[in-house]
């Protein structure tokens, strides 16, 4: 059971500012793929939902945008308590109706391609799937090259997509449509845009 | 500023905000690709830089130093005005030193010093689609970008050669993104495409009245449209700027007299300036000129 403290609470601060500077971090993380953004804490939601999952969802959700949430969050009242009053969302249970997609649980997600990836004439109606995961230290270090990027640049995010380099192959073979991930750690982000390729991987 | 009722920060409405920064990560995910947004009435006309205000009061921060340019100079009108209403809603450091800004808004140039990581620098587009004056359609245009069936533009660029002798394009000059759209770079002068491949800054493009938003990412490749023997070439000058001696900047031509009389000048007046500043002169500097008298 919740209490509607925990939902009417914890959002942000200065809903202006507070907006504006996730933004930023999002859009520079966005523009230069695989670079960690360092954002303070600025939303205190219900678990499961982090601190920086839930900044990102009350800076780019509103009543126009459709939203699917994993099960974890979904099957939590507070969660999506909080997520209605602080952003006004749309909520979804199909996957490829979703303009963004809220993951708590990375490992049990659905596959990359039952999101939507948009259509050849409009490829930026597609989903942005928001990731939660603990941190950028993971053991595997991806190696990325493309737009935003000047050569290449290591990623090691701490949990990824099961069979991930296969799921993004595809995706990005899809071009230009597809889906974009924002992966959101523990007070820092980063963003994977469809553009992006995987050269390799180093454990 | 003082703590009386006022606008949002940034003008814009928060809801507005959001719907233009969703388009804003789209547009960066897909370089060169035109996103619809529900773009807004502004206090200002169409023609005046509607969507580059837009995509600049959803990215400005407090913390943001703005400059902003119309065909290169920091002192014409809708220059002066659009910093001005920016001071006004955002109370907003401005600067007229390109490389003191986080974000440049710009009509129709890029600044001549190199941009830097971390800026931002946004265009003000009339018209996005630079397939418009060879399909009208909409439809068909969206249709051709999806098809990444760009013909139409080349058979253009060669009726110029056929007609010329060259590619007598000489501004809003068509280039292609990452290898697959093809982009109006807006009216800036193709002595400027260059600057835009593989710049370190990121790009953004607001179309107001066309309400389309699009971006070139970093380090993006972005080529200018040519053929084999008849390759891109971007304008010369055969004189230097006339106030700072400048060889390599892109120049206005300044009427002095009713006799025919003109000065060629650096367009980028914080360019020509900063060259001053630094001893630099060209021969009609005031200077030079009293010297020679």
């Amino acid at each position: 059971m919740h209490s509607d403290t925990q939902i009417f609470e914890g959002g942000f601060s200065d809903s202006v500012l507070n907006a504006q500077s996730v933004f930023r971090a999002l859009m520079d993380a966005m523009a230069n793929p695989g670079r960690i953004v360092a954002v303070d804490d600025l939303a205190v939601p219900p678990a499961p939902l982090t601190p920086l999952a839930a900044s990102i969802a009350a800076t780019l959700f509103d009543h126009d945008a459709t939203v699917w949430c994993d099960r974890a969050i979904s099957g939590s009242a507070a969660c999506t308590g909080w997520l209605k009053f602080h952003t006004g969302l749309e909520l979804t249970g199909e996957p490829a109706d979703a303009d963004f997609a809220l993951i708590s649980d990375v490992a049990t997600m659905p596959s990359l391609e039952s999101f939507c990836r948009g259509t050849s004439e409009y490829p930026d109606r597609s989903t942005t799937l928001i990731l939660q995961i603990d941190g950028f230290d993971g053991a595997d270090t991806l190696v990325l090259e493309g737009p935003g990027i000047k050569g290449s640049v290591g990623f090691s995010p701490s949990q990824l997509p099961k069979m991930f380099i296969d799921q993004w192959i595809a995706n990005r073979a899809a071009f230009p449509r597809g889906v974009d991930l924002i992966f959101a750690g523990k007070g820092a982000l980063a963003a994977l845009p469809r553009t992006t390729r995987i050269k390799k991987t180093e454990a | 500023m003082t703590d009386l009722a006022t606008y949002n920060f940034a003008y814009l409405d928060e809801q507005t905000k959001r719907m233009i920064r969703r388009a804003i990560l789209k547009a960066i995910a897909i370089p060169g690709y035109q996103v619809p947004f529900a773009s807004r009435e502004m206090p200002m006309p169409y023609g005046w830089g509607t969507g580059g205000v837009q995509v600049t009061a959803a990215v400005l921060g407090p913390d943001d130093t703005l400059k902003v340019i119309d065909q290169g100079a920091d002192d014409t009108t809708n220059a002066v005005s659009i910093r001005a209403f920016f001071q006004k809603v955002a109370n907003v450091r401005v600067t007229t030193k390109t490389a003191e800004a986080t974000i440049i808004q710009t009509r129709h140039r890029i600044p001549e010093a190199q941009l830097q990581a971390g800026q931002i620098l946004v265009y003000q587009v009339p018209i996005p689609e630079p397939l418009r004056f060879l399909e009208p359609r909409e439809t068909e245009t969206r249709k051709m970008h999806a098809l990444e069936e760009y013909g139409l533009m080349h058979v253009k660029l060669y009726e110029d050669i056929a007609r010329h002798g060259h590619i007598a394009t000489t501004y809003a000059y068509p280039v292609k993104v990452e290898g697959r759209y093809v982009m109006d770079p807006s009216p800036t002068p193709k002595f400027d495409n260059p600057k835009m491949h593989m710049s370190p800054a990121l790009q953004l493009f607001g179309a107001g009245r066309e309400k389309r938003i699009y971006a070139v990412p970093p380090h993006t490749e972005v080529v200018s449209l040519d053929f084999e023997d008849h390759p891109f070439e971007i304008q010369t000058f055969s004189q230097p700027c006339a106030l700072c001696g400048a060889k390599g900047s892109y120049l206005d031509e300044v009427i002095l007299d009713d006799k025919g009389g003109s000065m060629f000048v650096c367009s980028d007046t914080d360019f020509c300036e900063d060259r001053q500043a630094k001893g630099h002169r060209g021969a009609l500097a005031a200077d030079t000129a009293e010297a020679a008298e």
